[in-house]
């Protein structure tokens, strides 16, 4: 920890790092910045940009950014202000990690932060036209009616400038050429699994450029959360990710447990860990069949489909739900299972076991699925850490699809083992309800919590000034980081490989828009 | 006149008052025989080949990929046939919230539906906005910007939820007369955001 | 076995006997054109039902199930609604093409289907150069296609129709190719021709390995011909939305629906018709009594059901296999495909001429 702060003040003295917290956290002003980020990625190995936080402290506008070091697995948190609030400024960090694309312009979007140096600074989720900035906190709602006419100017994007006297010009772009061939995916389309669009420049078939196009079911979690309760705040955890809801669910209440410094029970935890990994099983199986579906074989997708409903049942008799199973609170989970859960869950490992094989000789040896998914949009493993693309989605496409069918044979292992332990240690009705506070205030301070759901890394970020609502939730989500590499994998390959490409990158959209 | 739903009873359904007094109406004026009966035929038809519209945003759409597999199966009702044109699609079913980007989008594709052409609000987001009621891009249901035949509550709602929706579409879709009657401009009328000619 | 040449026959003397030769001709006409229709209509509905049936099956369902028994009304549902649906004529299109295409593709598999041959003496015309015929007609359909691409001015209509036109006619090739192989094995283009060579042992087993490796040429051109899985690129579902019919609604799409599901019947009848014997019964050289009661079996329920199992064989792969890609695609035809039909054919030459195949 020391050594962190000696090394960082040795490199900007401006700095003033913050040792007493559960990471280090270090303040920088704007100026600075850049200069810091480029040494703390080259001296310091902090190659992995997470999240990038944009902030409203209401005398300040600022970004929190979150850095790991993939060699000592170390976080550093950097706060970085700017007190200009007519015209936020910060400087761009893209061209040291490529992820800060898109998270930059999504601060831009609630913020109005603009990002000098960025080569895209256009609205992500919202519409062209909106007006103002949504997570600043004197917005106001009723300054964006719902509106039915169509966007326009979607060709258009900008960037701003900064010459060598630190004078800031906005520059007016195109996002593509007048006389390319684009086609439009999306919002409505078969295979975006949800609403995506994408929009690709065509030459032939080839893809040329590949324009992600987001926000199509953005629904503002961020800003609710910051109005509601923590225990109210987890219902919008299972409607991001809805293939990884107890995971993700999960995640938060780990993240308030560990900030409220709560003891969860030994049994509660076990029953989390396997309706996390049923739930990663279940994702894995949809994912399985999307992939096989969007490439025709609509058959493999039916066989997925069967099994996943062994799981279903599961938690509907313990959750009393198919979806959104509002299962773990904080503290614990909401009730004991149900009495023919182990039972249950060995039978659907058994079955999910024999049937994965039967997916392999359907599917995996098929001579078309080999040549379609072999050496296809290909992530080299320096790009998938500057896009900080986690989970099964950082490889080729073969791979990825082989990854999520190893991973699921581990999930039936983990399954097993844990339905051992929960015989042998715990007996049924032992279990009680969670101790926790009734009226839970966190601490004052930032929070942060990561686990790996079925997509990849999932990540709370909770910052509170000691009161029973937070100051700003953010949702670091797997699948956000995916769409930036979505460019860099379908360029050069053809439009049918544009579906299988994202089919195997397999993203939720709801957890991309949040 | 009964509306007849095959192996589902009267008593089965919620809302009959509803169904109940569309049938009355619609009898007041008398109806030709002849009329009457290909009326019955075409409804027929309508009612038991609906042809879905893939238009699912978030949870629901996964329950409604569910409602396709083989457990729930709704080929066995004719529903299968999941066209991802909306030229050629007969309902609508909103799956998963709308947000103020995709609301216009969401009507543009309800326009370009044929007509006779169904929609079913799916999930409480459609219905109502749902859990993100408050949100500040969030449609509060979908029945502020396109007519809505069948509200099916849940979030997001079962299989089960899902039949009985679409049977209620059935049912609806079997009292209306093809020849001179169901005037879907009139539906039109409760709708905030509605075209200006339309009302 | 039962000619049922006689019965047409005694029809055009009936007629013949009352009125004036063009009068007879001309109702006889119309009578041949009905019954197409209607048959035409009939078989397009059984095969939709058909494919749902199988389909389902392969996938653990059960198909359809509550219209009608088994869901045997469920097609005429279908057909009822999509007649009553709103025809959308689009702004901007060439309004005359875009209501042209779905007709030009009904005609084309239309006229490929008038010219099966049905069963003993049941075939419209016999005509000497038939298979060419056939041939001919059946690239009708193409054009259809392209218009309708074109014509609806829409971007994934016209990535349907260009993929679909590089595919059909690279496939054509293919397709004619092994059609050739068996012209050569059987010295006639007329389809009665054919189809009495076979009497003593169908092409398929008579014509060692050329003919086997023609008909599984001519299963996957066919396939491919008829757009369906793994070659249905030019509808791909999840990547054009509905491909080249996107923006066709009501009974337009359904022309459309109606010619994918007959060009399938098609082209398992030609396959029956060349490899399979046509309406010929299975006979087996030397057991008499087996051979008189396969002789016992109508004509037209032989020809239907080596028609229909062939038409299984193609669900089963369509259901089974993932979409190729349209590189890969039109590399297996003119990397593989098309030069191992051109050995094949010569092969097959060599055979015909000494006189090596089975029954010469």
């Amino acid at each position: 920890m020391a050594e962190i702060d000696n090394k960082i003040t040795q490199l900007c003295p401006q700095a003033q790092v913050d040792t007493t917290g559960e990471f280090p956290l270090v303040t920088v002003p704007d100026a600075q910045w850049h200069d810091l980020a480029r040494a703390l990625k080259t001296q310091l190995h902090y190659d992995v940009l997470s999240a990038v936080v944009g902030m409203d402290w209401t005398d300040a506008y600022g970004c929190v950014y979150y850095l790991t070091n993939t060699s000592t697995h170390e976080l550093l948190h950097v706060k970085v202000t700017c007190a200009d609030r007519e015209n936020p400024r910060l400087h761009s960090v893209v061209d040291l990690w490529p992820v800060a694309n898109f998270q930059e312009r999504e601060v831009y979007d609630f913020y109005g932060i603009v990002f000098v140096g960025h080569p895209d600074m256009r609205r992500m989720f919202l519409r062209n036209d909106w007006v103002g900035y949504p997570l600043r906190k004197d917005y106001d709602p009723a300054s964006n009616p719902l509106r039915l006419e169509d966007e326009t100017g979607e060709d258009y994007t900008c960037r701003w400038v900064e010459d060598e006297n630190g004078k800031v010009t906005k520059v007016d772009g195109k996002v593509f050429e007048d006389d390319e061939y684009v086609i439009n995916v999306g919002p409505q389309h078969p295979s975006t699994h949800g609403v995506m669009r994408y929009r690709a420049s065509l030459d032939g078939e080839i893809i040329k450029k590949v324009d992600v196009v987001s926000g199509y079911i953005h629904r503002g979690i961020e800003k609710m959360c910051e109005s509601l309760t923590y225990p109210q705040m987890l219902l919008y955890t299972e409607r991001m990710d809805y293939m990884a809801a107890h995971i993700n669910r999960h995640c938060m209440c780990m993240c308030v447990e560990k900030a409220l410094g709560l003891e969860v029970p030994r049994r509660a935890e076990l029953i989390r860990l396997m309706m996390d990994e049923l739930m990663r099983l279940s994702s894995h199986l949809l994912s399985y069949g999307c992939l096989t579906m969007d490439q025709g074989a609509t058959t493999a997708f039916f066989y997925g489909f069967r099994e996943r409903e062994l799981i279903y049942d599961i938690f509907d008799r313990t959750c009393g739900a198919r979806m959104s199973m509002s299962y773990s609170t904080i503290g614990g989970v909401v009730a004991d299972v149900h009495e023919d859960f182990i039972k249950d869950v060995r039978h659907a490992c058994d079955v999910i076991e024999k049937n994965l094989k039967e997916y392999h000789k359907l599917f995996t040896g098929n001579v078309i699925a080999v040549n379609r998914m072999t050496g296809v949009g290909i992530l080299t493993k320096e790009d998938a850490i500057a896009y900080d693309i986690t989970g099964p989605s950082g490889r080729a496409r073969m791979d990825r699809y082989m990854v999520r069918m190893k991973e699921m044979e581990q999930c039936i292992k983990i399954l097993r083992q844990a339905c051992d332990k929960l015989e042998a240690e715990g007996i049924q009705g032992e279990y009680c309800a969670p101790k926790v506070p009734k009226v839970m205030k966190l601490p004052a301070g930032h929070w942060y919590q990561q686990v790996e759901a079925s997509r990849g890394a999932f990540g709370v970020y909770i910052e509170s000034d000691g009161n029973t609502k937070p100051v700003r939730v953010h949702f670091q989500s797997p699948c956000f980081n995916l769409i930036g590499v979505v460019d860099l994998t379908c360029k050069d390959n053809m439009i049918a490989d544009l579906i299988t490409i994202t089919a195997s990158l397999d993203f939720v959209i709801p957890d991309i828009d949040r | 006149m009964e509306v007849k739903i095959k192996s589902m009873k009267h008593e089965d359904f919620k809302d009959n008052e509803y169904i109940d007094n569309l049938v009355e109406q619609l009898r007041a004026g008398g109806t030709n025989i002849i009329v009457g009966k290909l009326d019955q035929l075409m409804n027929w038809g309508v009612s038991n080949s609906l042809w879905p519209l893939c238009f699912g945003t978030s949870c629901c759409a996964i329950e409604f990929m569910c409602l396709g597999a083989a457990r729930y199966d709704m080929a066995r009702f004719g529903f299968e046939v999941a066209r991802n044109s909306p030229r050629q699609a007969d309902y609508i079913m909103c799956q998963g919230t709308i947000n103020y980007r995709m609301a216009p989008a969401l009507k543009r594709l309800y326009e370009q539906m044929a007509e006779p052409k169904y929609v079913i609000a799916c999930g409480s987001c459609t219905v109502s906005g749902g859990p993100f009621k408050n949100s500040y891009c969030v449609v509060k249901g979908v029945d502020e910007i396109i007519p809505v035949d069948v509200y099916l509550p849940g979030c997001p709602p079962r299989p089960e939820a899902f039949f009985y929706a679409l049977m209620q579409l059935q049912r609806k879709i079997k009292v209306q007369k093809y020849f001179g009657g169901v005037n879907r401009k009139e539906k039109l009328e409760g709708i905030k955001y509605a075209p200006e000619e339309a009302k | 076995m039962f000619d049922f040449g006689i019965v047409t026959r005694w029809i055009d003397d009936l007629l013949n006997s009352v009125m004036p030769g063009w009068l007879s001709t001309t109702i006889e006409c119309v009578l041949v054109a009905v019954g197409l229709l209607v048959l035409y209509s009939l078989i397009a509905i059984f095969y939709i039902f058909y494919e749902r049936k199988v389909c389902g099956w392969i996938q653990c369902r059960l198909g359809p199930m509550r219209v009608g028994k088994w869901g045997l009304l469920q097609v005429f549902a279908d057909v009822i609604k999509i007649l009553q649906k709103e025809l959308i004529t689009l702004w901007n299109t060439d309004k005359f093409l875009f209501k042209l295409a779905p007709y030009l593709v009904l005609i084309a598999s239309m006229l490929t289907f008038a010219c099966l041959p049905w069963g003993k003496g049941l075939q419209i015309i016999d005509m000497n150069i038939g298979v060419f015929f056939i041939v001919a007609v059946s690239s009708i359909g193409v054009l259809g296609i392209l218009l309708a691409g074109w014509a609806s001015n829409s971007k994934y209509t016209l990535i349907g129709a260009m993929r679909s036109g590089a595919q059909m006619i690279s496939y054509e090739l293919s397709c004619g190719i092994s059609i050739l192989t068996i012209v050569c094995l059987a010295g006639t283009m007329s389809i009665t021709g054919i189809v009495e060579a076979q009497q003593d042992g169908w092409f398929l087993f008579k014509g060692h390995l050329p003919a086997i490796l023609a008909f599984i040429i001519y299963m996957i051109a066919a396939n491919a011909e008829n757009n369906r899985g793994p070659f249905d690129l030019p509808e791909a579902e999840h990547e054009l939305t509905a491909g080249y019919h996107t923006e066709y609604s009501g009974i337009h799409f359904g022309f459309f629906y109606l010619a994918e599901y007959l060009n399938l019947f098609i082209v398992s009848g030609i396959a029956t018709l060349l490899f399979l014997g046509g309406w010929m019964p299975l006979h087996i050289p030397g057991w008499e009594g087996f051979n008189a009661v396969m002789d016992w079996i109508p004509s037209v329920v032989w020809f239907l059901g080596k028609a229909f199992f062939i038409t299984f064989i193609f669900m089963w792969i369509r259901w089974s296999f993932p979409r190729v890609r349209i590189d890969q695609m039109l590399a297996l035809e003119w990397r593989y495909l098309m030069p191992i039909g051109l050995v094949n054919l010569v092969v097959m030459a060599i055979i015909v001429t000494q006189g090596w195949y089975f029954g010469a």
